[in-house]
């Protein structure tokens, strides 16, 4: 967390957490799938399902499984756009267990088939958690840039990424290593401070052991070149 | 932000010899990595959201209800006319309290300020008062440091959303950071900055969160007015030197256990407090989906 998640974000109301949280979770769900979803079924937990549609939460998730960003005005709109987009969807409410009330379970699917299911969640501020993919327990924020690789859970894959995204210079913020079982396939998050080119995450996937790549660009900030503070 | 606790923001200050907001200002270089101008510039980008929303505002603009819009306009114009018992600058506090805040129910683009339930109370201590007092571009921006830095500090100790905590968390904390930024902006001292920031959480402790069918309309709108007369009264009351009883991280904290302790209800779930009144639950049912 930091200051300009207190005092920020920018973003079109109504709620932090139902609504701009809820953009974050849908774009979250794109950028994970890796391509451009054309159908989604999106299951609602706790507040999210009580209160969803007053604070335009089905909106939000669609609005970012289109792309869009927390401050876009075509929001409240979404569902126009979603046709536009060739993108189908369904939203029903879910009653997990031990689930943050502001949750969604969000099921996407792209042209080709690909699959994902991701569990995440609205902590407040606009700030989410992806807390489940593909049933695998998992915590990160999107925060950081943050590359999610599935990989054979084999010794020596843990240690070839990190070796190549050291001679990258390319410096980890957090890590963490999931799996269902010994030597079956695992999930490796690794949060960074520093951005990732196409090429280098192109590179990685390449590594003996891994089974494929996703890799989430943290949201950018405005360009302020130009700023003198002996202005103000 | 790695700071934790309002202690360590005071003696952080001791030891550097430097201003609350210059505290925060370093700790976001250091947690984002960026530089002093960096930092300031993307501060001046909030600043001027909010000033555009607050310029922006006509008063027109419905929500999707029915329920909110044009009290913000009828507000202002009833001080434009002089009749306000409270006076200029406060009754032009309620009045930018009422107007962001139903921006924000009307789908408008704002600041969150820790939410955006709460976005009206930060702008709506500030914006009134450039109208009254000289201020520099500069002062507002240290005061929006002051203010993002308590926001942190409360969301590290206890909580800042409804749904974690009510509307304590929510209004209580944007009341709290617009007492600690009007301080700062009146040359107060870390301590005074402390003192009405424990006064003005103690004012809202125990606030549920029972937005009507759910939506952040009623009563969140005029919720924000609650928060930011709260944090003018206790800004001024920490200036003449009115000191809190109970240490401001002690105050943080009990605020979390009240939040956590809050029976489901009443916490933004709108099935309890105002969403539970007979007329509470018409608009409720009048707004459901239809399936």
């Amino acid at each position: 967390m930091d200051i300009f998640d207190i005092l920020g974000p920018v973003m079109v109301g109504p709620s932090s957490s139902h609504t701009a949280g809820a953009v974050r979770i849908g774009s979250m769900a794109r950028t994970l799938l890796g391509s451009k979803p054309v159908k989604a079924a999106i299951h609602l937990h706790g507040s999210f399902a009580e209160t969803g549609f007053g604070h335009g939460t089905d909106r939000a998730l669609v609005a970012g499984l289109l792309g869009m960003k927390p401050d876009d005005l075509r929001i409240p709109y979404a569902f126009d756009e979603a046709k536009k987009a060739g993108l189908d969807y369904t939203i029903d409410a879910v009653d997990l267990r031990d689930a943050h009330p502001n949750t969604a379970v969000i099921e996407v699917w792209d042209e080709k088939g690909k699959h994902l299911e991701m569990q995440a969640s609205s902590l407040g501020g606009g700030r989410i958690m992806v807390d489940k993919l593909d049933g695998i327990s998992v915590n990160f924020t999107g925060a950081y840039n943050t590359l999610v690789i599935r990989n054979q859970d084999e010794s020596g894959t843990v240690a070839a990424v990190t070796s190549i995204l050291t001679q990258l210079r390319v410096n980890v913020a957090n890590m963490s290593l999931y799996r269902h079982k010994r030597g079956g396939d695992a999930l490796m998050v690794i949060e960074t401070d520093q951005h990732l080119k196409p090429s280098q995450v192109l590179f990685l996937s390449e590594l003996p052991g891994i089974l494929s790549i996703t890799y989430y660009d943290k949201e950018e900030d405005e360009d302020v070149s130009g700023f003198d503070e002996g202005n103000l | 932000m790695s700071l934790d606790s309002m202690k360590e923001i005071f003696e952080q200050m001791a030891q550097k010899n430097k201003p609350f907001w210059e505290i925060v200002l370093e700790d976001d270089m250091e947690t984002r990595q960026v530089t002093r101008s960096q930092s300031m510039a993307k501060m001046l980008l909030t600043w001027q959201a909010m000033v555009d929303a607050a310029d922006s505002y006509t008063g027109r603009r419905r929500s999707v209800s029915g329920l909110v819009g044009g009290d913000g306009m009828k507000m202002r114009q009833y001080c434009i006319r002089g009749e306000a018992m409270s006076g200029g600058y406060v009754s032009e506090v309620i009045a930018e309290a009422l107007s962001m805040a139903e921006s924000n129910a009307c789908m408008r683009r704002i600041v969150a300020a820790p939410t955006a339930g709460a976005c009206g109370v930060l702008p709506a201590v500030l914006l009134p008062l450039c109208k009254y007092e000289e201020l520099s571009q500069h002062q507002l921006l240290e005061a929006l440091y002051v203010a993002s830095g308590i926001g942190a500090v409360i969301a590290y100790r206890a909580c800042i959303a409804g749904a974690s905590g009510g509307c304590q968390a929510e209004i209580g904390t944007a009341s709290a950071m617009a007492a600690g930024a009007l301080v700062a902006l009146r040359g107060g001292s870390g301590e005074q900055i402390g003192h009405a920031v424990a006064m003005a959480l103690k004012n809202l402790m125990g606030l549920v969160c029972d937005p009507v069918a759910g939506l952040v309309e009623v009563p969140c709108v005029k919720r924000n007015v609650i928060g930011a007369v709260n944090a003018v009264s206790v800004a001024d009351m920490a200036l003449a030197g009115v000191e809190s009883r109970i240490p401001v991280d002690e105050v943080i904290d009990a605020m979390g256990e009240v939040g956590r302790r809050m029976p489901v209800e009443f916490r933004e779930t709108a099935l309890g407090g105002l969403a539970a009144t007979p007329t509470g639950r018409a608009v409720t049912k009048r707004m459901r989906k239809p399936q």
